[in-house]
């Protein structure tokens, strides 16, 4: 597991411009917003929620494409005719990208309340967390659908097929108590709900009680890693 | 342990509805170079799969160094070089092989050896650090080929291995197959190129699914009465389809 990791990292490392935009990206976009709301009170309210949700749409596209090159260079085919573990080459990618996205995540929160003077009522590091969380829940998102994608224009597109459904329903845009009876159930079986739901404690709780949002979300994480590696196939058509 | 390193015994596989082999037997020696001719379409990167235990198979049975094939135990005694080179692009040279190195359980000083003697033996010692895609086509097979050699398999399964090299290359391919037979390694190499027949111990001609000949070069030139293997091929090709002329009459 630790040796495909670091065989992932190598990658990324021959790979600089990936690595420049897991890291910048998500701070541009937050800068921007920022600007948009000149920093105002809609910044202050929302600048928290959307810490949560620009990670998962990075992570995503990361590592699903990168699973899926896996997958299309026959890598894939030959590591499993090779004694190693379904669970041992998801893990190693989790890994991985995990430790990119507590990277990806520790800057973006770096950036929010330093020079963009986001007030949080907890300590700054809450935020970094469920930062993290959510970067990790991108990952877990991201390794799971490359399984049922065939090409990379594929799983390009489920990205808006899986993670802007979540971003309308997670409570951004209409609190979601507000939203019909249906929506709101609906939200509550999707993760990307409990990251903002999360990130809104930490911004006006001093002692916030995120730890139950923490679970579910380390839940979908897990869950979905095991799913990932139960679609790997040794033996196919 | 017997003679065989691989039985396949009635063999049946369908791809997206088509039959590709249909009771296919096939046994495949210890410690000799068979090679798997026949055209393209022909049925052997399929054999070859069936025999790596990575195919879906509809019935038969396929034992591989006395287990059934694709048993986990298999993972390590058994290489599998695919077609197209399976190596990571944006890697080195080095780092893909250290990886593999690494998945078949070499730990230090024994992975860093295994990985020298492995690009020695395909000639890729000044290429260790740059990255596979800026390798050429050929290069970039025999990184694949030297991450099957890695772990010192008993069976090793080259699909096509030596397409797209240059001729001096190839000669020197097949002389290291040669040397790992000699030193009891299994070998099943695939090709299209049938003049490349002569250097294996034993042929299995291939067409549509079915085995025409399973013999030594010599043999099955003095069956048929012909100077090549791709007469020889052209005349059992001849034998057959007339007798099925024969049969329908």
């Amino acid at each position: 597991m630790i040796g495909t990791a670091v065989r992932v990292l190598q990658q990324l490392r021959h790979d600089p411009r990936t690595l420049a935009m897991i890291m910048v990206v998500p701070c541009v976009l937050l800068t921007l917003l920022w600007w948009v709301y000149e920093g105002g009170a809609v910044f202050q309210q929302v600048g928290a929620a959307l810490l949560g949700v620009f990670p998962v749409v990075v992570m995503f596209l990361i590592t699903s494409v990168a699973t899926l090159r896996e997958r299309s260079s026959g890598t894939l085919e030959r590591l499993l005719t090779m004694p190693i573990s379904k669970p041992g080459i998801i893990g190693g990618y989790a890994l991985a990208f995990g430790f990119m996205a507590v990277l990806q995540a520790v800057v973006a929160a770096l950036v929010v309340v330093g020079p963009l003077g986001l007030e949080t009522a907890a300590p700054w590091g809450y935020l970094v967390v469920v930062a993290v969380a959510s970067a990790l829940l991108g990952m877990a998102f991201g390794l799971f659908v490359s399984a049922f994608a065939r090409t990379e224009f594929q799983a390009v597109q489920f990205m808006p097929a899986v993670v802007l459904p979540q971003f309308l329903l997670c409570g951004l845009l209409v609190p979601r108590d507000q939203m019909p009876r249906v929506l709101e159930l609906v939200s509550d079986v999707l993760p990307l709900s409990y990251a903002v739901d999360a990130m809104r404690e930490v911004t006006t709780d001093a002692a916030p009680g995120i730890g139950g949002e923490l679970l579910v979300l380390a839940g979908f994480v897990v869950g979905l890693l095991l799913l990932g590696a139960a679609t790997l196939r040794r033996r196919t058509d | 342990m017997g003679v065989a390193a691989v039985e396949v015994a009635e063999l049946r596989v369908a791809r997206g509805g088509r039959v590709v082999l249909d009771g296919l037997d096939l046994t495949v020696r210890r410690g000799a170079v068979t090679g798997l001719l026949g055209p393209s379409g022909s049925g052997k990167t399929t054999l070859m799969r069936a025999i790596l235990g990575v195919q879906v198979v509809a019935s038969g049975r396929v034992t591989v160094l006395g287990e059934a094939a694709g048993s986990p135990s298999l993972r390590s005694r058994v290489a599998y070089v695919t077609q197209a080179p399976s190596v990571y692009d944006d890697l080195t040279v080095e780092e893909n092989l250290r990886y593999f190195a690494r998945v078949l359980g070499l730990r230090g000083s024994k992975r860093t050896e295994a990985v020298d003697a492995a690009v020695e033996r395909v000639e890729l010692g000044d290429e260790r650090g740059r990255l596979a895609r800026n390798l050429s086509g050929g290069e970039r097979s025999r990184v694949s080929l030297a991450t099957a050699l890695l772990g010192d398999p008993e069976l090793l399964v080259l699909d096509e291995p030596t397409v797209g090299l240059d001729p001096v290359l190839r000669a020197s391919l097949w002389t290291l197959f040669g040397a790992l037979a000699a030193d009891g390694v299994t070998l099943l190499v695939s090709s299209h190129v049938m003049d490349e027949a002569e250097r294996c111990d034993r042929l299995v001609l291939m067409r549509d699914g079915q085995i025409l000949a399973d013999d030594r070069l010599p043999d099955l030139l003095a069956r048929t009465g012909t100077s090549s293997a791709e007469h020889a091929f052209l005349s059992l090709v001849g034998g057959a389809e007339g007798g099925a002329e024969g049969g329908a009459r």
